[in-house]
């Protein structure tokens, strides 16, 4: 941890030391996290307000800047009503099952060389697993607030996310059989120095797209936000929630959507790797790169959640089952004849 | 070969590629929202807002307690009561109205005779408190006062068709 040399020079013993470096890194990542979700939140507003011609919210300091802390403002000075029939424990428990997870699964994340809270070697595998726990803080709000839509709705969010991460953990071992490695950062090194060696440029690139609708379909974002059709159903699981439990199922939500532009930076596109490796462009700090990387995927899924009708929920399945399921297992198969043929395994 | 095409337009996406160029075009092109509460869109001479209670040019108050707003108002939001004045003059002592019962129809402006009471162009009269609302002859005489220069324009306006 880089923090803990500096530390310990000054006098601490190394396990405080250890530990407050852990701590601040951990507070400077999350605070770091939903400021930049606050701003995300507003940029996904307004593009979306953009493509219909419209202004969206502008009237909260300069350009609507401010809209998201008015917004979290309102949610957390707002009522947190509890229906009668809910199982009140589970009902407030999911909310923060739902969140910290979201935010557990930034941990592995390398941001920049060397900055990420937790350098594990089976980042990857940790990923996955967490964002499959991702489901149970949506079935158990749906289920205990005790509501036949929400129920309906948390179903319909579960067998959706299940469906997706089946070809979400085949592209994923496609990616991971042209790196070598479960680690994130290895992941990152293995696409080095530039655009060249990215994964995007590689026999892989067709699961890029794969991965970019299949994080969709995951993350319940438009075109495949069936949950929460919010022009015919109203908010799917959440439809109990009000104040900061919502809140909470909110920030989640986009912080999984976050979650998935840094994936897809760091599986396809180098993560903190600078486009071209040249002099002017490799001075730029790596976490500038994965953040610009992170706001391009952020702006083609506010541009797909505008321009693309939503699925039908039988499309949807067919779309997970009977084409990116083949397709990926396929390029399993391919990816892995192919390594095997350039020598790669020998 | 029409499904040849068909196959190769669903692989590479095609429909979400010129859905994309098209929504780009439009990302830039110039907003239609209106700015409300900074600009807002016109009014129809006829607009049917806020009630005022008009004077003539001398200042004397035209209302003459005929009571005809009150008999037609479907709302029943009008209350008046009228009594002689010093100088022998028919006159309200009490003009109320209820704007949270009000319906805005404008049958009281209609079958005003003497063109007393309008509903005037003002829409924003929102308040925080219900008993804002409940409007005495003094407001309306304040606000007739406020917007006798829109609503005398917006009579003229309107008059050729009456």
């Amino acid at each position: 941890m880089f923090l803990t040399g500096p530390l310990q020079s000054i006098g601490l013993p190394y396990g405080a030391a250890w530990l407050i470096s852990y701590i601040v890194s951990i507070l400077v990542l999350s605070v770091a996290l939903l400021v930049m979700l606050a701003f995300l939140l507003l940029a996904d507003r307004k593009i979306w307000a953009a493509v219909q011609i419209r202004r969206g919210p502008n009237v909260v300091g300069a350009f609507g800047l401010l809209q998201s802390f008015a917004d979290f403002i309102k949610f957390v000075l707002k009522e947190a009503v509890i229906p009668a029939g809910a199982n009140k424990v589970v009902f407030l428990l999911s909310p923060l099952i739902a969140f910290t997870l979201a935010l557990a699964a930034w941990a592995v994340i390398p941001v920049a060389s060397g900055w990420v809270i937790a350098d594990i070697n089976v980042g990857i595998l940790y990923l996955f697993a967490i964002s499959s726990l991702g489901v149970y803080g949506i079935i158990m709000g749906g289920w205990a607030s005790n509501s036949k839509y929400a129920f309906l709705g948390s179903l319909r969010s579960a067998a959706q996310m299940v469906s997706y991460e089946v070809s979400i953990g085949f592209i994923l071992i496609t990616v991971l059989l042209f790196a070598g490695s479960l680690r994130l950062t290895d992941i990152v090194q293995a696409q080095a120095p530039d655009i060249r060696h990215w994964f995007i440029a590689s026999p892989l690139f067709p699961m890029f797209f794969l991965f970019l609708i299949s994080a969709m379909a995951e993350t319940n974002r438009p075109p495949f936000d069936l949950p929460e059709a919010e022009s015919e159903l109203v908010a799917g699981f959440a439809v109990e929630y009000s104040s900061t439990p919502y809140l909470l199922f909110m920030v989640a939500e986009y912080l999984n959507i976050v979650l998935m532009c840094a994936m897809a930076s760091i599986l396809f596109f180098g993560g903190w790797l600078p486009l071209v490796d040249v002099w002017p462009l490799n001075a730029v700090p790596g976490v500038v790169w994965l953040l610009l990387k992170i706001w391009f995927f952020f702006f083609i899924f506010a541009m797909v959640k505008a321009i693309v009708p939503r699925y039908r929920y039988d499309q949807l399945m067919r779309l997970g089952w009977k084409v990116f399921l083949p397709i990926s297992l396929l390029w399993v198969v391919l990816s892995a004849g192919y390594l095997f043929a350039i020598g790669r395994f020998s | 070969m029409a499904w040849l095409d068909r196959s190769a337009r669903s692989i590479f996406l095609w429909d979400i590629v010129v859905g994309f160029i098209v929504g780009l075009k439009y990302f830039f092109a110039p907003k239609k929202t209106l700015n409300f509460p900074f600009e807002r869109g016109p009014l129809s001479p006829r607009f049917r807002g806020e009630h005022v209670l008009r004077r003539y040019p001398s200042g004397e108050e035209r209302c003459i307690a005929c009571k005809l707003c009150e008999a037609i108002c479907p709302a029943q939001c009008i209350i008046i009561e009228a009594e002689p004045r010093e100088d022998g003059s028919r006159r309200t002592t009490r003009y109320d109205i209820d704007m949270t019962k009000c319906i805005y129809c404008g049958l009281c402006q209609e079958a005003c005779p003497v063109d007393a009471i309008i509903e005037g162009p003002n829409m924003d009269f929102s308040t925080e408190t219900r008993e804002e609302l409940f409007y005495d002859k003094a407001r309306l005489l304040a606000n007739g006062d406020r917007w006798e220069v829109e609503i005398a324009k917006n009579l003229e306006l309107d008059a050729p068709y009456r």
